[in-house]
């Protein structure tokens, strides 16, 4: 009796010192499942979730706060990585948080009207806006993610979303559609 | 050693088809020059990599072999003007791609007198090795096999690797071209030359040229020109007719009985691969100083009246070689033009689209032989036919289920990328399903997928540091505050001889109040100072006066 009772909380002891340690050597920094959630999203950093951001969005859905189908720009091929990923059902997009355009869209300065405030450059979350005090500004249209955040500062309505140029090296073949296809699908 | 016993030696690939090769067609008539149309076409990128920016604008006058168009990616190829003429405009035309979409070209008013930009040929055997891949570069060479990769830059990788075998491959599997054969026939010369370059650039110890065994011509010229000369451990293998035997990795597989690895490159294992028109080509660029302004197309099908092969400059509109091949046998062909073969082709938007360096073959049928957006099919039955003839040895059942789901991570698990879209189990397939179809959409899918990834990836790092400059930009601007207002406090004490107690507001309101003293001391009136005796005496009298007056009121 007396040597069951050693015995088990002799290993209870070592086990636990074996959990305590590993606990602190392996510890985890962060939550990994915002920055699994963070790779989903489209990183626009447009603020359309109502978030200030994709990180924070991503914090807001791991935290079970904010449904998965908030983001615009990542449209129903997000809301679905998203589903796959949390194990949760799949849901329509929110049409309060703005629509998803199937082409990117990018942002350009009309340089006759841009009077350099410099209020553009201030809101753009990834500095894709060059350009100083008084001096006309211009988007690098590769870096710019289409969030629009620009467009309300501006005092002289001078930025215009055009669709992204779509090149012939940016074409796709398409699958070749069938019935059975159509009806799998549906 | 003779070709017997190296067919001894020969290898097997896997799968494979044994097609109706159509070739006869197109070789009834010799190598023909093509007249120069009167306008060219030049798609700015005719190559893999960057494209090319325009040197030249319209009004220009350019010469033969000028360049007109370069980039300064390691991955690119030059352009040249292939005959003297007048640029007449930048624009977007028609060109030969999948798409049917246009694309940049500089337009040519070809002014006929065909004046070539003299040039100074160098002697290949003793200029250094860097110069000669620095000319081939500067000739626009690129792989003539059909990929149009740049040559230079696969030189310089293969050189780095270190190359046991060079292969050339001659071998032209797919049916109704003979672009090649005519090659290996008429510019036997120039495509030895160009090996003996390729073999002084990247050493290798033994060379082998494949040729399929049914261009008993090509071998024989090649034979005769090979034993004119000493080439270093130098083999003409002929190869049994297999589609698609022309495949890199299947020629090496046959000749070599190597395979390359997944996600690695013919150098990797230490060969090295190079078409026979590339090596004409190379020839070309050293000996007579030409850079790539010409190429060997077949014209061939049931479509076309005279079929043949034409040596045309690039940029010429196909509809100039179909008039030179006597035109379309009915008006219904000229919607059936594919450019390649039947099995790897695509069908062209038109023949308004010009020749570019990838156009072997322009492929003029009756009936449709490669439909631009395959439609409805019957259902896969899985007899697995396919993956019998695949010379990948893939699954191609497995991949078209994934493929048709848009599982893109599953047909990747199935080795989607090592699919060569030889179109083997396209041909097949009793259900007539168009499998390569479905492999290139998911392929682009994958792609596309990819790159939207990487755009993601990259606006994250750019919003991180943005978020982080800004926050560190607030703390540096709180620390430079917080020390400001430390130096402050350090210097008024001092000046007030270390009274601690010492309040500002105090001493300000006081220094406040002697300044305003001051002030009023300095503006009081000044006319009672400084003044004489008689004058005080004056004052006096009138004070009296006053006095007088005032008693006598009261």
């Amino acid at each position: 009796m007396i040597i069951a009772i050693l015995t088990i909380s002799l290993m209870a002891g070592f086990f636990g010192l074996v959990l305590g340690y590993a606990a602190i050597r392996f510890k985890v920094e962060g939550n990994p499942i915002v920055d699994q959630i963070d790779a989903l999203l489209p990183q626009t950093q447009c603020g359309q979730c109502t978030y200030a951001g994709c990180r924070p969005y991503a914090e807001a859905i791991a935290s079970g706060e904010a449904p998965i189908n908030q983001c615009p720009p990542g449209g129903a091929a997000t809301i679905a990585a998203l589903a796959d990923l949390l194990e949760v059902e799949i849901l329509e997009a929110n049409p309060e948080n703005g629509e998803h355009h199937d082409v990117p869209l990018v942002a350009i300065i009309d340089e006759q009207t841009c009077i350099g405030c410099t209020l553009c450059i201030q809101v753009c979350p990834v500095d894709a806006i060059l350009g100083s005090a008084k001096h006309m500004h211009t988007v690098i249209a590769d870096e710019c993610t289409g969030c629009e955040l620009c467009l309300p500062p501006c005092p002289v309505d001078c930025i215009d979303m055009i669709p992204t140029s779509q090149t012939i090296d940016d074409w796709k073949w398409t699958a070749p559609v069938t019935l059975a296809g159509l009806a799998h699908e549906r | 050693m003779n070709a017997k016993n190296w067919l001894n030696k020969l290898h097997q690939m896997h799968g494979g088809l044994h097609l109706e090769d159509h070739k006869a067609e197109s070789l009834t008539r010799g190598l023909q020059q093509a007249s120069l149309p009167p306008q060219l076409y030049l798609p700015l990128k005719q190559h893999i990599g960057e494209t090319n920016k325009p040197l030249v604008r319209p009004g220009d006058r350019v010469l033969g072999g000028q360049l007109i168009a370069h980039s300064s990616s390691p991955i690119s190829s030059p352009l040249h003007a292939p005959t003297s003429g007048r640029v007449r405009e930048i624009a977007a035309h028609p060109v030969p791609h999948p798409s049917w979409q246009s694309d940049t070209c500089i337009v040519i008013d070809v002014d006929g007198e065909d004046e070539v930009l003299p040039g100074n040929p160098v002697d290949a055997q003793t200029l250094p090795v860097s110069e000669l891949v620095e000319r081939i570069h500067e000739a626009g060479i690129v792989g003539l096999g059909g990929a149009s990769f740049p040559t230079s830059p696969k030189i310089l990788r293969g050189n780095n690797q270190g190359i046991d075998t060079l292969i050339i491959n001659g071998v032209e599997c797919e049916p109704y071209i003979t672009c090649d054969d005519i090659l290996m026939r008429t510019y036997t010369d120039e495509v030895m030359n160009g090996i003996s370059y390729l073999q002084r650039i990247i050493n290798p110890a033994s060379t082998l040229i494949g040729i399929e065994d049914n261009k008993p011509d090509a071998v024989k010229a090649m034979n005769e020109a090979l034993s004119a000369r000493h080439l270093n451990n130098t083999h003409i293998v002929v190869i049994p007719t297999i589609y698609p035997s022309g495949g890199e990795k299947q020629l090496i597989q046959i000749l070599t009985g190597r395979e390359i690895p997944k996600g690695k490159l013919a150098f990797d294992i230490g060969l090295f691969c190079q078409n026979v028109g590339t090596c004409a080509a190379i020839s070309r660029a050293l000996d007579r100083n030409q850079p790539l302004i010409s190429r060997i197309v077949t014209l061939s099908g049931d479509g076309i009246r005279q079929p043949g092969n034409w040596e045309v400059r690039l940029g010429t509109p196909i509809s100039h070689l179909i008039e030179l091949a006597g035109g379309y046998l009915d008006n219904e062909c000229r919607q059936h033009l594919v450019m390649g073969g039947p099995m790897m082709g695509f069908s062209l938007s038109g023949d308004q689209v010009p020749i570019v360096k990838a156009s072997n073959n322009i492929l003029i049928t009756r009936q449709q032989a490669i439909p631009q957006a395959p439609g409805e099919h019957a259902e896969c039955i899985r007899c697995s036919k396919c993956a019998d003839v695949c010379p990948a040895q893939l699954l191609p059942q497995q991949l078209y289920w994934h493929a048709r789901a848009r599982a893109y991570d599953k047909t990747e698990e199935f080795n989607l990328f090592d699919c060569i879209e030889c179109g083997c189990c396209s041909a097949v397939c009793p259900s007539e399903i168009p499998l390569v179809q479905y492999y290139r959409a998911a392929k682009s899918e994958i792609r596309a997928i990819q790159q939207a990834q990487f755009k993601s990836d990259r606006a994250r790092i750019r919003f991180e540091f943005r978020e982080k400059r800004l926050l560190l930009n607030k703390q540096s601007e709180q620390e430079r505050r917080r020390l400001k207002r430390e130096a402050l406090k350090k210097r008024i004490p001092q000046t007030q001889n270390g009274d601690t107690e010492f309040d500002p507001v105090q001493a300000a309101l006081a220094r406040v109040k002697a300044k305003k003293q001051a002030q009023q001391e300095a503006s009081a009136p000044k006319n009672t100072t400084n003044l004489s005796p008689a004058q005080l005496k004056q004052i006096e009298a009138a004070d009296a006066r006053r006095r007088a007056a005032r008693e006598q009121r009261t």
